[in-house]
């Protein structure tokens, strides 16, 4: 009985994860179908576009780039983020000059920087990685500040009474502590990042997802610009799915504490 | 000679004066309770005591040495016992923790934390992580950490403050067995006028605040204790009767001339 119940459940649960997306292809497909619209493929003409579009070589050529540009610039933001997220948290004078100067870097759009960086660093890997590292540096900075400004003030004293301090502090006490804080910050620093990644590539590229894009764009190849559109978005899925799966490691005692309902957070 | 000497302490925060003159001193392997009604500095006089807070007057000595920070042979127990323990961490580790930074070698380590946890009758919970264990629980994880370390004064501020009536009876217990297991000095902090006479060997009590010290007695109690028969001892209920009958008083402002 309860097996059947099991069976049941995960039927009704990948029917929940399927159901609107097939209703919005329908939709698509009703909208397309038989009509005129030469910017508007039906989804099979889009599906049958895969095929020739996307070829193990173009993949390499194109998404590999775009990937490593994104996953280089997230890195990079995530160490910088968290370190001066660290030294800032912990020290209330150095928050004291940050804070207006972090309020107004913050609030400048990052692809307005794209041409400024263009500049600076020309239109090669540089300048996009720099422009990832940008825009995606802040959500990261931000939580890592308060989350180590939250750190329980009860384990900062029993580190205190137990000796514990300088680099067994920082590990154990303020990273551990601000964990689920900075966890929120990469989350929404990398959807931040792939964003970036194809505007800068729509800018100034030779290669990437942004740039073949515009690319389809430009020549009319539209079932094949939609392929790629398609493309962007399971690879968001993917990276998301992924960052969800490490979140389930790092933060494991952050889900049991909440479940437990005991303690602090 | 005394091992933890507490002279003339004082403790101001700005204009408002918390603790105006306490001193107590504890002789090696002593148990002694300090109680007070409530919001008379407890907490602040054993932060003082720990290291973790400067007294604004008087000095504490730990083995004749002046105490101006946590010093290496003193362990804490605190009252937040939820809040004391590292989420991320298993109980092992939690007590492990502190043995690693002062540079404990493995074998010795591992030794000192099974036999910790043991102490406290976790000895199969070593994997678990503190929010999988009760509140209880997770205090005896804390004394654990504190016995392993290896302290010759543990300070003990209201641990049993939150945990039921049973689960209490049964850690005041076990801090009787580990006092006499392990030798260690105890000052241990209450609220709690009964727990304070059950526990100690002597019971400083203390006044309102501005604190200072109403009554020292001896608890001339048996050395073996236990829940049913020293709580029923007439001389139990009077050192109790006693001892209520001060922190009244010590409440009721200082009467007028």
């Amino acid at each position: 009985m309860a097996r059947v119940g099991a069976a049941g459940g995960a039927g009704v649960r990948v029917l929940r994860w399927f159901l609107l997306p097939l209703v919005l292809i329908g939709v698509w497909w009703a909208a397309s179908a038989g009509g005129t619209n030469f910017y508007l493929p039906t989804p099979g003409a889009v599906l049958r576009a895969v095929g020739p579009t996307w070829t193990p070589a173009t993949l390499r050529a194109d998404v590999l780039p775009s990937v490593a540009r994104l996953l280089a610039g997230f890195t990079v933001a995530g160490l910088v983020g968290v370190a001066a997220g660290v030294a800032i948290g912990l020290s209330p004078a150095l928050r004291a000059y940050t804070e207006p100067v972090l309020e107004f870097l913050r609030a400048i759009p990052p692809p307005v920087l794209v041409p400024v960086v263009m500049l600076f660093a020309g239109i090669d890997n540089t300048m996009k990685v720099t422009v990832i590292v940008f825009g995606c540096v802040w959500p990261v900075l931000l939580n890592t500040i308060e989350g180590v400004r939250a750190v329980d003030p009860v384990l900062g004293e029993v580190c205190r009474a137990y000796r514990i301090s300088g680099w067994t502090r920082l590990r154990t006490l303020v990273l551990r502590g601000a964990s689920p804080q900075i966890m929120t910050g990469l989350r929404q620093a990398l959807a931040i990042a792939i964003i970036l990644m194809v505007i800068s590539e729509m800018f100034a590229a030779s290669s990437g997802l942004g740039f073949t894009i515009v690319q389809f764009q430009r020549g009319y190849a539209i079932p094949e610009m939609w392929t790629g559109i398609v493309l962007l978005g399971l690879l968001g899925v993917a990276l998301a799915g992924l960052f969800g799966l490490g979140e389930r490691v790092v933060l494991r005692w952050y889900f049991g504490l909440r479940r437990s309902g005991r303690g602090a957070p | 000679m005394s091992l933890l000497e507490i002279s003339g302490l004082r403790k101001s925060y700005g204009p408002v004066e918390a603790i105006r003159d306490v001193s107590v001193s504890l002789r090696d392997g002593e148990l002694v309770c300090l109680v007070g009604p409530s919001g008379c500095g407890k907490t602040t006089l054993l932060k003082c005591a720990a290291g973790l807070l400067a007294p604004s007057g008087g000095s504490v000595t730990l083995g004749g040495e002046p105490v101006t920070a946590p010093p290496p042979n003193l362990a804490v127990v605190f009252q937040e016992y939820g809040r004391s323990l590292f989420p991320w961490l298993t109980v092992r580790r939690n007590v492990e923790l502190p043995l690693r930074e002062k540079k404990v070698a493995r074998a010795e380590r591992d030794r000192l934390v099974s036999e910790a946890l043991s102490a406290v009758g976790l000895a199969d919970r070593g994997d678990a992580y503190p929010w999988e264990l009760s509140g209880g629980m997770q205090q005896r994880v804390a004394i654990a950490r504190a016995v392993a370390y290896q302290p010759s004064v543990l300070l003990m501020d209201e641990p049993f403050a939150a945990v039921d009536a049973q689960t209490r009876a049964e850690l005041e217990d076990l801090i009787r067995s580990i006092w006499r297991t392990f030798g260690v000095t105890i000052l241990f902090v209450t609220h709690d006028i009964d727990e304070a006479v059950y526990l100690g060997e002597r019971v400083v009590v203390l006044s309102g605040s501005p604190t200072v010290v109403q009554e020292t007695l001896t608890v001339d109690l048996p050395a073996e204790r236990d829940q049913l028969t020293t709580r029923s001892d007439p001389r139990f209920t009077e050192l109790r009767t006693h001892v209520y009958a001060e922190i009244q008083s010590a409440k009721k402002p200082t009467p007028a001339p």
